[in-house]
């Protein structure tokens, strides 16, 4: 080891003689941004070959030669790569951000038009082409109690299964459970929705409607959601268990703990939070889904609380369906749920988070 | 009450790599044992194979014999919490439980084994902390995290959660690597009370401590890497620090090997 570092670097770097050094102005890096957008903007329209974001794409590579330029000349090259590097980081993380906070406005400024009482109180039963009200309460209850079903079935499912392949698999067993779940998390939705239409809607549910014919159901929607938060519910769950330290276990072992003990007081309340995170991804996922409720909860427009006999809809079906409405009252609406069906994803996991955060400790 | 130790050829294994073998030793009730030796030697590995904390890593595995008091605690019929509830067990590394307030970490052993009484677990919690010369830098801040504390604090908290439930026999993984000279004193002092009732064995890399706190002392020593530790000498502390019976052994405490 020490043999191949030295003979890479014989001497030890000179010292410098002072640890001050000559840093940039504050007032140059936003000049040179400046000069950078306004030298980009000549060239653009002067060129006539584009608009403002070739501007700011143009500006943008002109400020990162700058900046390394003028840092290069006062502080000398370390420096500057420093600084290139860091203004490339921002630029990124820009970039990354730029679509997420379009896609926000877009919803917020299409959505607030018919964010009113009428909009949360109402159905689209009833509701004509030429009719300017109408609602999304139906369809607003339906992926609430779709979502509620499949999250009360996934999460014990999805938690028990990562326990067992984490902290009891061994061997052939576990090995398959690992690679179905891995299967299952490639199924599309629209798949899902297939198979719960063929096994749960055609045919066992003739068996519990009254009519004994086959029929749609909410919870026919919240099997097939179900089918695809399971994957997700019991990856993220494991990849958390995985992230206990193993000392944690050996210390409550030690005090001659029971193993499903010590895997229900210490190890799950220290995976939690990420367990939390994951749950609400799934949920999130699934609230989003809408070719499986199409197929199997058949969509409708009157309110209906029980999700075991007729059409339910759901939020994200609602958009689809007021967005290839012909009706010009529809896009608005459609608008409308789309924000509603973010906010209310956001809302559960900001909830879901302060939950898990009040069982922890504050650090 | 005091439970006495037999190991019996015990040789221990990391999935192919044997790590001790053929270890003899007897521990005398009420007594306190000193494990010294070079590290990597198998000393963590003989002492988590006493409570079988050693088969809890996948691969490992002991063979040879075992037994406290006469009962052997390898035996198929044996449970495995009843061998930890009764050899307690303190870690090499501090390893408190992050969820859990520094109170519930002391008596999180009582606690999961079903003592539910707030009485007696604060009375539990107050005593072991006490003990472990902890109570008065932390009886303020009880309800605050485990993980917040200093790395000695949390070595005396793990100390303190491992008394808390009353072993009979107690492990000690270099317990006062990380204390200041005050809290190693103050360890040590509570390895002497507890030996009027308990077993005590200690690992430790002090060779004052090693012969100031422990009635037997028993060296284990490595050829080269990669051979298995082997037990070199064991006698009583005096005898070992004072005319040791192995070269191998004075090389060692005088510090010319290791
Ligand atoms: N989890 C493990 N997997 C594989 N090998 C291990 C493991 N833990 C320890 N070993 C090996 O077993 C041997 C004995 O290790 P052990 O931890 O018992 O040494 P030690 O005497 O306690 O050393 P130290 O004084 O440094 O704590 C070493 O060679 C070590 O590399
Ligand atoms: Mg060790």
């Amino acid at each position: 080891m020490t043999t191949t570092l030295t003979s890479h670097r014989p001497r030890p770097p000179a010292q410098p003689p002072t640890l001050r050094a000559r840093r940039l102005p504050k007032w140059l890096p936003p000049a040179v941004a400046l000069g950078a957008l306004l030298v980009a903007a000549a060239i653009v329209y002067g060129a006539g070959i584009g608009g403002p974001v070739l501007v700011v794409v143009v500006g943008a590579l002109l400020y990162l030669v700058g900046l390394f330029a003028a840092a290069n000349a006062v502080e000398g090259r370390r420096s500057a790569r420093n600084r290139t590097w860091s203004a490339l980081i921002h630029s990124a993380f820009v970039l990354a951000v730029l679509p997420l906070a379009s896609v926000v406005w877009t919803l917020v400024t299409k959505g607030l038009e018919r964010f009113d009482a009428n909009f949360f109180l109402t159905s689209m039963n009833n509701i004509g082409a030429r009719d300017p009200e109408g609602g999304a309460y139906h369809a607003i209850v339906g992926t609430l109690i779709q979502v509620g079903i499949a999250a009360l079935i996934t999460i014990p499912i999805g938690i028990l299964c990562a326990i067992y392949i984490v902290e009891y698999g061994r061997g052939r067993f576990a090995f398959a459970i690992r690679f179905f779940v891995d299967v299952m998390t490639g199924i599309p939705s629209i798949v899902s929705g297939l198979f719960v239409l063929a096994f749960w809607v055609l045919v066992v549910s003739p068996y519990f409607s009254s009519t004994g014919r086959p029929g749609f159901s909410g919870f026919a929607a919240a099997l097939a959601l179900s089918v695809l938060m399971l994957p997700t519910v019991v990856r993220s769950t494991e990849e958390m268990l995985r992230l206990v330290p193993a000392p944690l276990r050996e210390g409550a072992y030690a005090l001659g703990v029971p193993k499903w003990k010590t895997i229900l007081r210490v190890v799950l309340p220290t995976a939690l939070p990420g367990i939390v995170t994951g749950v609400m991804l799934a949920i999130a996922r699934a609230a989003g889904e809408t070719a499986p409720v199409l197929l199997v909860a058949g969509g409708g427009a009157a309110i209906n609380f029980n999700p075991f006999e007729n059409n339910q809809s759901s939020l994200a079906l609602f958009v689809y369906q007021q967005a290839g409405d012909a009706s010009r009252y529809a896009p608005a609406r459609a608008w409308t749920a789309a924000l509603t069906l973010v906010a209310l994803v956001l809302i559960l996991t900001v909830a879901a988070k302060l939950l898990a955060r009040r069982n922890r400790l504050g650090r | 009450m005091a439970k006495r130790i037999d190991a019996t050829n015990v040789t221990a294994y990391y999935g192919a790599f044997k790590a001790i073998e053929n270890i003899n030793l007897t521990v005398e009730p009420k007594t306190v044992t000193a494990l010294i030796g070079p590290s990597g030697c198998g000393k963590s590995t003989f002492l988590r194979s006493i409570n079988r904390m050693h088969e809890v890593l996948p691969g490992a595995r002991v063979e040879g014999n075992l037994t406290i008091d006469g009962q052997d605690i390898y035996d198929r019929d044996v449970d495995v919490t009843a061998v930890r509830r009764m050899i307690g067990m303190v870690f090499q590394r501090p390893n408190p439980f992050p969820t859990m307030s520094i109170y519930e970490n002391v008596v999180a052993g009582l606690r999961l084994n079903g003592v539910r009484r707030k009485s007696i677990l604060d009375e539990a919690a107050e005593k072991a902390l006490r003990s472990a010369n902890l109570w008065d830098e932390v009886k303020d801040r009880l309800g605050k995290p485990g993980a917040g504390l200093s790395g000695g604090q949390q070595q005396r908290l793990c100390i303190a959660r491992t008394i808390a439930v009353e072993p009979q026999v107690v492990l000690m993984d270099e317990p006062c690597s990380a204390l200041d000279p005050i809290s190693t004193l103050a360890i040590e002092d509570l390895m002497f009370q507890l030996k009027d009732k308990f077993t005590i064995i200690i690992v430790t890399h002090n060779m004052q401590q090693a012969a100031r706190v422990s009635d037997r002392t028993a060296f284990f020593s490595i050829e080269k890497t990669g051979d298995p530790g082997r037990l070199i000498e064991y006698d009583n502390t005096q005898k070992i620090f004072s005319n040791p019976g192995q070269k191998k052994t004075e090389d060692y405490i005088t510090g010319r090997f290791g």
